[in-house]
């Protein structure tokens, strides 16, 4: 990005003043590195988001800012429906409440280590992962509708994990307002065998180390010691939430013109919240919502059941569940007075900062967990909202760093069985059903996601807690 | 027939249709291009399937069929991938052969594939929906047609 494009405030924040159609400002979350490395259509996205009605304060971008659909992913921006905001679809986008959750075990690396092949064995066989893989459960017309209703909430009814767990996911498990009447039939054929499945792509299920922490005694205060072995599961809605996304972003596209809505970008697709179609793609979206959590609820008792048969003794309790992706009614102070707010967070993540009434009641005094992960050769890490972030974009963070080249060049310069060996010699075991797809997301395909969360924290979005590094990764 | 990361030459085509990728910062770009726009939507699908796995190696044997409507030929070949998704995911199908016709804006096509077999595809990253980015429908100066998107992976 050209930054003569916009104006630094400090050295983690750069504005773009309106021009044009914006009706509000661009504000830029990263370091100057950070920022010359964003491709252009950063800019273009971050300015096309500010022309958007009903916008409030500005069109923000957060350091791992990259090419997106309509909105940049990292990207966010919240719209009030009381003076004709809009909800977008593009700014949630195809995988619906993608997330990431973590789970402690009781366990230390030498625990892990002279079972580390059978884990991660287990783990493969239990986890369904990759194209073509379904589910052990068939949903059908009842269980989609309880499902789509209830979440997590519905999950842990059906015996997948524990009522506690609800305790530690966002909206307790269960978003209110879904309307599974406004999923369409295809995507809930889509999804029927596919509860309890990691995916494919950048989504999977790792095994982590913690190695470093961070800003004692936070890490103390969230249960976390130097050496704990954690459990990371990254996925999302699956092929009900890109259905949805896909129609959606049709319907709004085809009815632009009926609301009056000038699309700078197709993209962009969007309807004024309080329209039927508005209210419909609400109601859809948070239906998908509920998919993911109970989704990474299933795959959670997955884990658990595996873990049980190889180290009994472990316990993997629920640390927290983050989601990207959505779009969430929140309230924030804007100008002394609190507003209704539709905040979309696209491949952003929600940092409620100490205080805020939606963290755990156990939390309360430390902020909200947000997890970053990275590539399965580097680092993931565990931060905390903070107060000034609830200021600075509605409380929100990165969700991880973004590719530095693409799936072609990626396998151009390497082959996935090398890429698996050369991570088995770091101690780090890969299991995936596609080499080409190791080779797609090999570590250096990724930018650098230490430098993200960085300027994550520099730019005081959230405070850094504990690195974990990976120590088994199974892929789609 | 290959995989390229180049732009599309304006200027000299190849004599036979054929489909690309083209770059996208975390997904992938796929283009079909030939004689008619019908073939270029046919090798725009060809395209996409090559984004998770290799054509050449699935065996053609069971037919699908789609019919698709839409105002304009570009929304109409992002409708036609995305029905080819929707199939593709719910009943685990991978397809290597496709015919389409085309009238006005309306399409009926038919696709010819199997089952994903995990083991003799290596299937990578699912496709998870065609975007309306770098979406174009057009013909070049050498009479080919080009249609082309980006595809969310």
């Amino acid at each position: 990005m050209d930054l003569s494009l916009l104006t630094p405030v400090s050295e983690h924040e750069w504005h773009i003043l309106p021009t044009g159609q914006m009706r509000v400002p661009g504000i830029v979350y990263a370091s100057e590195d950070l920022v010359r490395d964003m491709d252009h259509k950063v800019y273009e996205q971050i300015t096309n988001v500010a022309t958007l009605p009903g916008i409030v304060q500005a069109s923000y971008a957060m350091p791992d800012a990259h090419w997106g659909y309509g909105f940049p992913i990292g990207g966010v921006a919240a719209f009030d429906a009381d003076r004709g905001g809009v909800v977008s679809a593009g700014g949630v986008g195809f995988d619906i409440s993608c997330g990431v959750r973590a789970l402690y075990t009781g366990l230390q690396r030498k625990d892990i280590e002279p079972v580390k092949q059978e884990l991660a064995d287990i783990l493969y066989r239990n986890v369904p992962a990759g194209v073509g893989s379904t589910g052990r459960l068939h949903l059908d017309t009842k269980g989609m509708h309880a499902m789509l209703s209830g979440g997590a909430q519905w999950a842990v009814k059906q015996g997948y994990g524990r009522p506690e767990d609800l305790n530690r996911i966002e909206e307790h498990g269960c978003m209110q307002g879904a309307l599974p009447d406004c999923v369409s039939d295809q995507a809930k054929k889509r999804q029927q065998d596919e509860m309890g499945t990691l995916g494919s792509g950048n989504h999977y299920l790792e095994i982590q180390e913690v190695v470093e922490t961070y800003h004692v005694p936070l890490p103390q205060q969230l249960g976390i010691q130097h050496g704990d072995i954690l459990v990371s599961i990254h996925c999302g809605s699956r092929g009900l939430g890109h259905q949805i996304g896909t129609e959606f972003l049709k319907k709004m596209v085809m009815a632009a013109c009926h609301y009056g809505i000038s699309l700078p970008d197709r993209e962009l697709a969007c309807a004024p919240i309080d329209s039927p179609l508005g209210q419909e793609y609400l109601g859809a979206m948070r239906a998908a919502i509920n998919c993911a959590l109970a989704n990474r609820q299933i795959v959670t008792h997955l884990v658990r059941q595996a873990f049980a048969d190889i180290l009994p003794h472990a316990d993997l309790s629920l640390m927290y569940d983050v989601s990207h992706n959505t779009c969430k009614v929140e309230e924030h102070w804007i100008e002394n007075q609190s507003r209704r707010l539709f905040v979309h967070r696209k491949g952003a993540t929600r940092a409620f900062g100490p205080g805020h009434p939606d963290i755990p009641p156990d939390l309360q005094t430390i902020g909200q967990p947000v997890l970053i992960g990275g590539t399965m050769g580097t680092f993931s890490y565990l931060l905390v909202g903070t107060a000034e972030s609830m200021k600075m974009a509605y409380g929100s963070a990165c969700h991880g760093a973004g590719r530095s080249m693409s799936r072609h060049q990626a396998t151009r310069r390497w082959k996935g069985g090398a890429v698996i060996e050369e991570l088995a010699r770091e101690g780090i075991l890969i299991r995936s059903p596609s080499r080409r797809g190791v080779a797609e997301e090999a570590p250096g395909a990724y930018k650098d996601v230490t430098a993200v969360v960085d300027a994550a924290e520099a730019a005081q979005l959230a405070r850094k807690v504990v690195k974990m590094r990976p120590l088994i990764c199974i892929k789609g | 027939m290959g995989m390229t990361e180049k732009p599309i030459s304006m200027d000299a085509g190849e004599p036979s249709p054929r489909w690309e990728h083209f770059p996208h910062d975390a997904d992938m770009g796929i283009r079909g291009i030939g004689h008619s726009k019908a073939e270029a939507f046919e090798q725009a699908a060809l395209a996409m399937t090559a984004v998770t796995l290799d054509p050449d190696k699935i065996h053609p044997h069971l037919k699908r069929s789609f019919s698709c409507e839409a105002p304009d030929d570009e929304l109409l070949l992002v409708d036609w991938l995305n029905a080819l998704v929707c199939e593709m995911d719910t009943h685990k199908m991978a397809f290597s052969r496709f015919h389409v016709l085309l009238n006005n804006h309306h399409m009926e096509a038919s696709a010819w594939g199997e089952p994903v077999d995990r083991g003799r595809h290596e299937p990578a990253a699912e496709v998870k929906g065609a975007t309306y980015t770098e979406l174009s429908v057009h013909q070049i100066p050498n009479g080919f047609w080009v249609a082309q998107c980006v595809v969310d992976v």
